[in-house]
């Protein structure tokens, strides 16, 4: 063609196709709700939740008075009388972690639920507080240091976890719901019939996401260092690098999720299916290694599980990109592939 | 070769099947340059399937498309910049302004006229920064009209461009096409109203069941029924609801072309009404026959499907 487009941005397509995304976005009070102020409720309230508190003090009971009294002598417990029945039902109501039963030859045994981390703690305190009262004394001398270390906290933890989650729901909701709206309205097919170049049409969406992500990231992780003091060891450069690459895979799955369907319902569907099994799976909330062996190498191939594990890597332990080449091999997996299938499949009416 | 005589359409032994209706069946076509060209038929008669291959939007089973000399396979991409097109029922985004849409479609063309000027084409200078959402269905179809002229095309395709509309937004959308036609571009529409074909068509192709039934001037097509007059009648016989009538006597009447019955209502086209209608009366009350109803109009291109198909055009 003798005339070719212009530079000027304003008749430029790929400029007026993300500036048009862009604008369309703002203009979505709820979309603006749930990627830049939901993340920071949730931290806010994870970070409330699981804030730093001195050691949990458990509740206990005994069933004569000279037992309560030296299970009180531990500043760890508080104790008090109750009967044996009344006791069985304070364990079974969880107002008491232990029940301390004194029986007619002299001995004591134990009742609590050896399944509750807090009541396993509570035995073996009460348990020391007996002997100890009872004349029992140490073979060895012992003595604590005490560390509250930043980095070790929950929130130190969640925060990575927290991202990765938000990295991937708006890629996947954002694309997702716009184009099968566009295509349910008959946008996409209109669009199709003008000289528009089709791959603009979809990196108009990469760019615009990558645009938001910048806002989105500083504000989430500006919080969370300033609010919770979360500790950024690794290379910011790293970091940065890193969002931009979990955005593009997570991009091109809700590009994959969207190529078909016809219907919100049926994309809705497809994307929550695609989504649910990371959001168990992955570690958000807690450490994706608690999963039985036998699945975990579904688990380590999840494109969320590598996120928020480099994340983490990068955040917590600063380690650098070269020492997480596995996930960020999974991610460029993730990213390619299902990018590749959707120009494939892509359904433009 | 010269691209700027030949026709600007050509289509040539169309099909296009769908599972086991056959949408398009063997369509040959021809349209000049600078002609408005309507397709007029029932709903489900192939219209659309026509104008999406044209419009290089449905491949088709067999057969070729020529659009100004070129053809979707190879000109695609100069094809799509030399032509504008409204589709039915396109949706755009409601929270975007008239102006953002046009100016969004105008980045799409290489060259082509400005969106201040598509705007004032398209009547939509006081709506230039509402939402979409807000329009009335007229200026939507008005801003659909916008976004296929923002590339000065020298080919239209309109899909049934005015079907839901009111009828003032009608003849706004009327006055519209007109103005396009006078600048001298090929248009294509489609539609179910004969009333639009005739008022904007300078040739009509009548469609049923994915063929070319009729297809000429809209005066050529009324005056192929053999009159220009429509005769409505319904009878009562004495006592009786009898309704038989011995058609030989009227049919035989000089200027009278043809007969037929519609829901109890006998049609007969007339080419002198003056003439024919006295000998009308008297042929029925020599059959002892009553008019319960009597009624002329001038032969429209309704008159002309009903007459080909037997069927109303907005029967399906």
């Amino acid at each position: 063609m003798s005339n070719g487009p212009t530079s000027n941005l304003e008749t430029s397509s790929l400029f007026q196709l993300t500036a048009v995304r862009f604008k369309l976005f703002l203009r979505e009070p709820e979309a603006i709700f749930w990627t830049f102020v939901f993340p920071i409720l949730l931290a806010v309230g994870l970070g409330l939740a699981f804030r730093n508190r001195p050691a949990d003090v458990l509740q206990v009971a005994a069933t004569t008075p000279q037992l309560t009294q030296k299970l009180a002598s531990d500043k760890g417990l508080t104790a008090s009388t109750m009967n044996e029945a009344d006791g069985t039902h304070a364990l079974a109501t969880g107002s008491a972690l232990l029940l301390a039963i004194q029986n007619p030859d002299g001995s004591v045994s134990y009742k609590y639920d050896d399944t509750n981390p807090d009541a396993r703690t509570a035995r073996l305190i009460a348990d020391r507080a007996i002997q100890t009262a009872s004349g029992q004394h140490d073979a060895v001398r012992a003595d604590n240091q005490l560390v509250h270390e930043k980095g070790a906290r929950y929130i130190d933890f969640v925060v990575p976890g927290l991202l990765g989650m938000n990295l991937m729901g708006p890629a996947i909701w954002g694309l997702g719901f716009a184009i099968v709206e566009a295509r349910q309205k008959k946008l996409l097919k209109r669009l199709v019939a003008s000289p528009m170049p089709k791959w603009q049409y979809l990196a108009s969406f990469l760019l615009s996401r990558l645009i938001m992500l910048v806002i989105e990231v500083v504000v989430f992780l500006g919080f969370a260092g300033l609010a919770f003091g979360v500790p950024f060891r690794g290379s910011l450069w790293q970091l940065g690098f890193l969002c931009i690459l979990i955005s593009l895979s997570f991009s091109a799955l809700g590009l994959l999720t969207a190529s078909r369907a016809k219907t919100m319902e049926a994309a809705s569907g497809l994307m929550n299916l695609v989504m649910l099994p990371m959001w168990i799976l992955s570690g958000v909330f807690f450490s994706a290694s608690r999963f039985p062996a036998i699945i975990q190498p579904f688990v380590r191939a999840l494109p969320l599980t590598a996120a928020i594990d480099a994340l983490r890597g990068n955040m917590l332990q600063g380690t650098s990109l070269s020492q997480m080449l596995s996930q960020i091999t999974i991610l460029l997996a993730w990213l390619v592939i299902p990018f590749a299938i959707s120009l494939k499949i892509f359904r433009w009416r | 070769m010269n691209q700027s005589n030949g026709p600007s359409l050509l289509l040539r032994g169309l099909r296009k099947t769908y599972a086991d209706v056959v949408a398009v069946d063997g369509l040959d076509l021809e349209v000049a340059r600078g002609e408005c060209f309507g397709l007029l038929g029932p709903n489900g008669a192939g219209k659309t399937t026509t104008i999406e291959i044209c419009e290089g939007l449905t491949e088709p089973d067999s057969g070729t498309v020529e659009l100004l000399g070129l053809n979707w396979r190879t000109g695609a991409n100069e094809l799509r910049q030399r032509i504008g097109i409204q589709l039915q029922e396109t949706q755009f985004p409601d929270k975007l302004t008239v102006e953002e849409t046009i100016r969004l479609f105008r980045s799409f063309f290489h060259k082509g006229i400005s969106v201040e000027e598509s705007i004032k084409t398209a009547q939509l200078e006081e709506k230039r920064t509402s939402r979409v959402g807000g329009l009335s269905g007229g200026q939507k179809q008005r801003l659909a009209m916008a976004c296929a002229l923002v590339g000065d095309p020298e080919m239209l395709f309109l899909d049934e461009p005015t079907t839901g509309l009111d009828p003032q937004a009608r003849r706004h959308l009327w006055d519209l096409v007109d103005e396009l036609k006078q600048a001298g571009r090929t248009i294509i529409l489609t539609t179910h109203y004969m009333d639009e074909a005739e008022r904007l068509c300078d040739r009509v192709a009548i469609m049923d069941h994915g063929k070319i039934i009729a297809l000429g001037t809209p005066p050529q097509l009324i005056a192929s029924i053999g009159g220009e007059h429509i005769v409505e009648f319904a009878v009562t016989s004495h006592g009786t609801e009898e309704n038989q009538i011995d058609t030989a006597p009227l049919i035989s009447i000089q200027g009278i072309q043809s007969h037929r019955v519609d829901a109890g209502l006998h049609q007969l086209s007339v080419s002198e009404l003056h003439t024919a209608v006295p000998l009308i009366f008297a042929a029925l009350r020599a059959q002892g026959l009553h008019l319960s109803e009597f009624r002329t109009h001038s032969a429209t291109l309704e008159d002309v499907f009903v007459g080909l198909t037997g069927r109303n055009l907005r029967d399906e």
